[in-house]
């Protein structure tokens, strides 16, 4: 009898499909990044969901009962992987749904280096965008094997976003061949960006023993200065010298410039520069071209 | 010889290469100059502690000048002179009109204007920027902060001269002096507004809180030294003077952040001189006495 009226029950809800065709899917994605990719193939069949948005930083992700909420609400979770997201599987589980999860670093040739002193898999494998190509490639299949009924969408998303991505690349290699070679290098406190260097051929040199964390001391400006001296270094991008007069003492004494801000986990509010994953790539080559520039 | 370049490489070098550390060096020493001997004049008239109520006072206007306009310094110069003038003339009237004592109505003031700023500061968001920006940068000092930490230092010394028999006064024999003269109360907040007038100087270089312990610790050591005003005003400029140029060096050498390092100098001193000081110094309590009784 129980059996008969579950059956029903599932009976009802499958005839209810044409109601829930138009209602989007619930997706969830681990950070700003992913969620826009994410709206990118999914178009108007998904509602994404972002765990760590916009300007928020995805290493010190904090979750809330929110966001154990939209997970369990959610059909479908990408996450970049690579161990960028530690806490991700705790969180699902606590969360007491049971949706589909996606890597959607799958695929990619990932390379090690060295984060915050320790040696671990680089998980930043957004910054080259032949990457995020095969992420695309990812969440388009993922979104086709949970509703197979939106597959023409989906596909022809994934077409227009893929050849936009590939714009995207040859934009930046491009703009960075412009960059007389001998020019192409900076000093930076940011670790985010090995993927990028290595795809797009730009030296990206961390400052020796400096930390990214604690105040700058006359140490730490002293060794920036010599080092982009001895090394004839272009441009200086610092994270951790939010002191722009400070900054502007290094670019006086050093004879570098200064860059402004690069984009490395998230993208920034929607109306910032960096508001989608192409717009914050572009962002990031219009500070490196404007440093590098001679 | 060789100890003798070892001494040069470890001593004058830092200044020789970068003018980061020779422009630390110079402002720091300004703020000795203007500073040290408001801090003496402080602890004689047993106001030790009026610096720091001062120095929160003042820290809230800086605050707000820093979200009106930015890092400007002029704004946020006009906002901590305006914030630490206003807490000085309330607390001053209330002290006069009421029955409340100078320290209660100064701690009174220095608290709500405390409290305030940091609600106003929170309306804004984030706040981690102007954390940086409140402790100061010694590392960062460009040409108008240096000619800033000049004109305040001169200020401030013509000021005390003009000052000097009142202040005297007031310091051994308060009673006298409100018999002979009415300029008690002028000389009393031409006083406090020096106080003030250095420590948004000093905030510039070291942050507000720090700036509070460049201007008291040499006061404390050189009483130690010296017997006598002229004496113990001159001691401590030169303590501060030598503390300034030990704690940048330190942090050249050691890497440790620069501000704390020069205030931790003095107070290393300050430590000397309790124990060798030649007035009252402990050792020379302990030691018998017959060279001095001679």
């Amino acid at each position: 009898m129980l059996r008969l009226l579950t059956l029903y029950l599932f009976l009802g809800l499958l005839s209810g499909t044409p109601a829930y065709a138009v209602q989007p899917l619930p997706v969830v994605a681990s950070f700003s990044i992913l969620g826009d990719l994410v709206h990118q193939i999914g178009g108007d069949r998904v509602s994404v969901d972002t765990l760590v948005g916009p300007e928020e930083d995805a290493h010190v992700f904090d979750p809330a009962p929110r966001d154990a909420a939209r997970l369990a609400a959610a059909k479908l979770v990408v996450i970049n992987g690579l161990g960028f997201e530690g806490w991700i599987d705790r969180l699902i589980k606590a969360s007491g749904g049971a949706p589909r999860l996606v890597i959607a670093s799958v695929g990619v040739s990932s390379h090690r280096a060295l984060i915050d002193g320790r040696e671990m898999t680089d998980p930043h494998a957004w910054q080259d965008v032949s990457n995020v190509r095969i992420y695309a490639r990812n969440i388009a299949d993922a979104l086709i094997s949970i509703d197979p009924e939106g597959g023409n969408v989906y596909r022809a998303n994934l077409a227009r976003f893929d050849a936009e991505l590939a714009a995207l690349d040859d934009e930046i290699h491009a703009a960075i061949s412009a960059i007389p070679s001998e020019r192409r290098k900076i000093v930076t406190t940011h670790d985010a960006f090995g993927y990028f260097a290595l795809a797009y051929g730009v030296e990206m040199i961390a400052p020796q023993g400096v930390s990214t964390e604690a105040e700058a001391s006359a140490k730490d400006v002293a060794r920036i200065i010599r080092q982009v001296k001895s090394e004839k270094i272009p441009a200086v991008f610092l994270e951790n010298i939010s002191d722009p007069r400070l900054a502007a003492q290094i670019a006086a004494e050093s004879g570098a410039r200064i860059g402004g801000k690069l984009y490395s986990d998230a993208l920034s509010k929607e109306n910032a520069p960096a508001g989608t994953y192409i717009a914050m790539m572009k962002a990031n080559i219009r500070e490196l071209t404007k440093a590098l520039m001679p | 010889m060789t100890g003798f370049s070892y001494l040069y490489d470890l001593l004058i070098t830092p200044f020789t290469d970068f003018a980061f550390m020779r422009r630390a060096l110079v402002g720091s020493i300004a703020l000795s100059i203007g500073a040290c001997p408001i801090g003496v004049f402080l602890m004689l008239r047993r106001m030790s502690l009026v610096g720091d109520a001062m120095a929160h006072a003042i820290l809230p206007g800086a605050a707000l000048g820093y979200l009106f306009a930015g890092l400007s310094l002029g704004f946020m110069t006009a906002g901590g002179l305006i914030a630490g003038f206003v807490v000085a003339l309330l607390a001053g009237l209330v002290t006069r009109v009421t029955i409340l004592k100078e320290d209660a109505a100064l701690a009174s003031f220095y608290l709500i204007s405390l409290a305030g700023g940091v609600v106003l500061v929170s309306l804004r968001g984030s706040n981690v920027d102007l954390l940086h920006v409140l402790f100061g940068s010694v590392l960062a000092l460009d040409d108008n902060t240096l000619l800033l930490l000049a004109a305040s230092t001169t200020v401030s010394l013509l000021a005390l001269a003009v000052l000097f028999r009142p202040l005297v006064l007031e310091c051994v024999d308060p009673l006298f002096l409100r018999t002979v003269s009415q300029s008690g109360s002028v000389s009393h907040f031409g006083f406090l507004a020096l106080v003030v007038l250095n420590l948004v100087a000093g905030f510039h270089a070291l942050g507000t809180l720090l700036s509070v312990g460049l201007m008291m610790v040499p006061a404390f050591a050189a009483r130690f030294w010296s017997a006598t005003l002229d004496g113990m005003i001159a001691v401590a400029t030169l303590i501060g003077i030598f503390s300034s140029g030990i704690g940048i060096v330190i942090s050249y050498h050691a890497g440790t952040p620069t501000g704390p390092t020069i205030i931790l100098s003095a107070g290393g001193l300050y430590l000397l001189s309790i124990l060798f000081g030649q007035r009252n110094g402990l050792i020379l309590r302990v030691l018998p006495r017959k060279h001095l009784a001679a």
